[in-house]
């Protein structure tokens, strides 16, 4: 039966990677992702689990790409300056299609920062940061319970696609306490990897070209194979051809594009007849929704869309919702950045309006409210 | 050699090492060994980072994972760490492993993690036409060091032995024989192994510094080396311009992997009534 | 006393072959020597199996067998046709 919990969003996001079979996890300390290593470290042993703190979030990326070829189901989980130095290997877990989970719990930056503080700062970075066209899946809990929710989820798109997926929250989400109705655990849908039946004539990259996904064997189980971060064809090893560069950079990227119907995540809140549609993620949504609902009780009709996966743009839900809309307010608590997608999205339908807050500070809902309220004529 | 052909992926082969390239032959030195250990086909992995050396594992027939400049043997804990019962061995060169790969290097070792780390030191970078490395000598030329190198270079087997390598060992691909050897020793050392084998660069380091041909540069090491038995008898200035090989140092200690697992193990055991720690104290939490 | 001198056959993996000449130069007996670029055995009655050849060459491409002791068992496999072919330029 369902239980009830008052649980810390850092929190919440390990109970979800257990949840989703997690058994490696290597990290390295750094404000304010920390409690997940603590936890992992704790729970992992109890359930036939690995932890190692490695020398620094470039190893700890490497790593959990090592366990995951052995078969394991692995994450790291860091913030801003780790991020960052992830980079490199997050790309290598892209081309070489390793499936793992890093949670990125977002802090002001750049560099040092504010460790303490939130942001929203690493959109277009979680979306980009490594060289290259690069498929990549990034949620965005909007609470604690999507935390649990959106990590399990995670998990099961890194397996489902084998891709490399982020989950972004931000010092405020990962720091904060609220009551958490847990589902019995049994009931959670947790994706098994595909792996080919047997080593004869496997091909690790044979896959359709049009977004497919190769089988993925495991090492350490007779097949024997060739894992490189050179481009390489359908056998694993490399090829600097064009035709085979081509072919295998278009079914990445479609990997994800193709997918973005099915992993595709959001949240709405009275957009059924809304004039003014609040578009914000995370933290900032959990102001603007108080913001919309105190609109709404003074008769304005205003609304919010919270995407849940950042990355893939969730845009056609967007452009149905803009079609309708008078005004478009993204607040972010950065200066512009997934508003740059919206804007995209939305085009000549209706005015974008920006509300970036970088203080270090949540925004306020009289903050948004405010905005809403100073555009009714 | 016929039995050890089984160990390679022919179809790969000829490899895209120059011609005399010393990397053919410490490779071919390893297959050698595994083949002497008869170890299992299917329970090896390699890895490799970037550079010439690096590239040895696509010719190897086992499980093989080409990871990114440097970070070979972190790629290669997360390996061992997750199946301990896996042979794994890391393939690098001089650059891959002391100059990106430094610090993964130096943790590996203080861990003591059970990896056979094979670098192959031909004192340059190749792959990228001949730049130094922190293991090319002082005062050599590299294409980034035209008037010649200004640095010290490490001597890998101090640095070994200094962050907690428990088998460290030297040899050339003149003295192949004993590169086997040396191999094999490493395999089978429950703990961290490294094993330099210099290798000869005739494309680029050779060139740069009118090192000769092939065969010149093995007769070099073959007048350079002394065994570090016999250098223990010898007097300093017999040993000016050398350099040793033989094995450095061979220590038993506790493996890191194997201690990681039975300290989880004992605590896996306390909570094997609940199922799944966390998970299970949540569902009793109310 | 008289001891049949043992014999060694010389298989050279010819595609595999870059003639860097290191075989050639190293070996005690000068049994070995480059032909258009590739080790053959010139003289192989001279040959005494120390295999050095083999454990020094880079490319895998010389062996030894001690005749009417072993049978090499795999073909030369520059003869085998594969058809992946070798990789003609590196990164």
């Amino acid at each position: 039966m369902p239980s009830v919990k008052l649980m810390q969003g850092n929190e919440a996001c390990t109970l979800g990677a257990l949840t989703a079979g997690l058994d490696f996890f290597a990290g390295y300390p750094i404000t304010p992702s920390t409690e997940i290593a603590e936890l992992c470290a704790e729970e992992l042993p109890k359930v036939g689990g690995k932890f190692i703190q490695m020398e620094d979030e470039i190893a700890s990326m490497a790593a959990i790409i090592g366990a995951s070829l052995t078969g394991r189901k692995a994450m790291t989980a860091t913030s801003g300056p780790g991020f960052s130095l992830m980079q490199e290997n997050i790309g290598y877990a892209s081309l070489a299609e390793v499936p793992v989970v890093i949670i990125n719990v977002q802090r002001v930056g750049p560099s040092t920062g504010m460790p303490t503080s939130p942001s929203q700062g690493e959109v277009m970075q979680a979306r980009w940061g490594t060289h290259g066209d690069h498929p990549v899946v990034v949620l965005a809990p909007g609470n604690v319970k999507e935390c649990f929710d959106l990590t399990v989820k995670a998990f099961n798109i890194a397996e489902d696609y084998r891709v490399p997926v982020v989950v972004l929250t931000d010092e405020i989400i990962g720091h904060m306490r609220e009551k958490v109705v847990l589902p019995d655990f049994e009931t959670v849908k947790v994706t098994k990897r595909k792996a080919p039946a047997s080593p004869g004539g496997y091909k690790p990259y044979l896959a359709d070209p049009d977004g497919g996904v190769p089988l993925m064997a495991a090492f350490g189980q007779g097949y024997r194979y060739h894992v490189t971060g050179l481009f390489h064809d359908e056998t694993g090893f490399p090829s600097n051809r064009g035709d085979v560069a081509d072919i295998l950079i278009r079914r990445l990227m479609r990997k994800v594009e193709k997918a973005e119907p099915a992993i595709r995540d959001y949240a709405t809140e009275s957009t059924e007849d809304c004039e003014i549609l609040v578009v914000a993620f995370g933290s900032s949504a959990m102001s603007s929704l108080s913001a919309v609902r105190q609109a709404r009780a003074q008769g304005i009709k205003a609304g919010l869309f919270r995407p849940k996966t950042i990355w893939p743009f969730p845009e056609e839900p967007l452009r149905e919702l803009s079609t309708q809309a008078k005004r478009v307010i993204v607040p972010e608590m950065n200066l512009g950045q997934l508003v740059l997608e919206i804007e995209r999205v939305i085009g000549v339908r209706a005015p974008v309006e920006r509300l970036s807050k970088v203080n270090g500070e949540l925004f306020k809902p009289e903050e948004i409210l405010s905005v809403i309220m100073g555009g009714e004529k | 050699m016929s039995d050890s052909l089984e160990y390679f992926r022919e179809n790969r082969l000829p490899h895209i090492w120059c011609p005399g390239c010393g990397h053919g032959t410490v490779t071919g030195a390893l297959v050698r060994a595994i083949a002497k250990l008869r170890l299992d086909k299917n329970k090896i992995v390699v890895v490799s980072g970037i550079g010439c050396s690096s590239r040895a594992p696509g010719y190897l027939d086992f499980d093989t994972l080409h990871t990114t400049h440097g970070r070979a043997l972190a790629f290669a804990t997360g390996i061992k760490l997750s199946r301990p019962e896996l042979k794994v061995i890391v393939m690098t060169g001089d650059g891959d492993c002391t100059a990106i790969g430094g610090n993964h290097f130096i943790h590996a070792a203080r861990r003591n993690i059970d990896i056979t780390t094979i670098l192959m030191n031909n004192n340059i970078y190749g792959m990228t036409s001949g730049q130094y490395s922190p293991m090319t000598p002082k005062g050599m030329l590299g294409t980034t060091a035209p008037y010649g190198n200004a640095e010290r270079n490490f001597d890998l087997a101090k640095l070994s032995i200094a962050a907690g390598a428990t088998y460290v060992a030297r040899a050339t691909a003149y003295h192949a024989t004993l590169l086997e050897e040396l191999i094999v020793k490493a395999l089978l050392n429950p703990g961290f192994s490294v094993v330099e084998a210099l290798s000869q660069c005739p494309t680029y380091y050779g060139r740069k510094n009118k090192l000769g041909t092939p065969v010149d540069m093995l007769t070099w090491f073959k007048e350079h080396a002394v065994n570090v038995k016999a250098a223990a008898v010898m007097s300093p200035d017999k040993l000016e311009g050398k350099f040793l090989i033989g094995e450095m140092h061979n220590s038993q200690e506790p493996e890191f992997a194997a201690e990681y697992s039975a300290l989880a193990e004992g605590v896996r055991r306390k909570f094997d009534s609940f199922q799944g720690g966390l998970r299970e104290c949540a569902q009793n939490s109310d | 006393m008289s001891e049949k001198k043992k014999s060694f056959e010389h298989i050279v993996r010819e595609r595999w072959c870059k003639g860097c000449n290191i075989c050639v130069a190293f070996c005690p007996k000068q049994v070995l020597a480059l032909r258009n670029g590739k080790v053959y055995a010139a003289h192989p009655d001279q040959c005494i199996g120390c295999r050095l050849c083999e454990l020094r060459c880079p490319d895998f491409a010389i062996e030894i067998h001690e005749k009417g002791v072993e049978e090499p068992e795999s073909k030369d496999a520059s003869d085998v046709d594969h058809t992946i072919p070798p990789e003609a330029k590196h990164a």
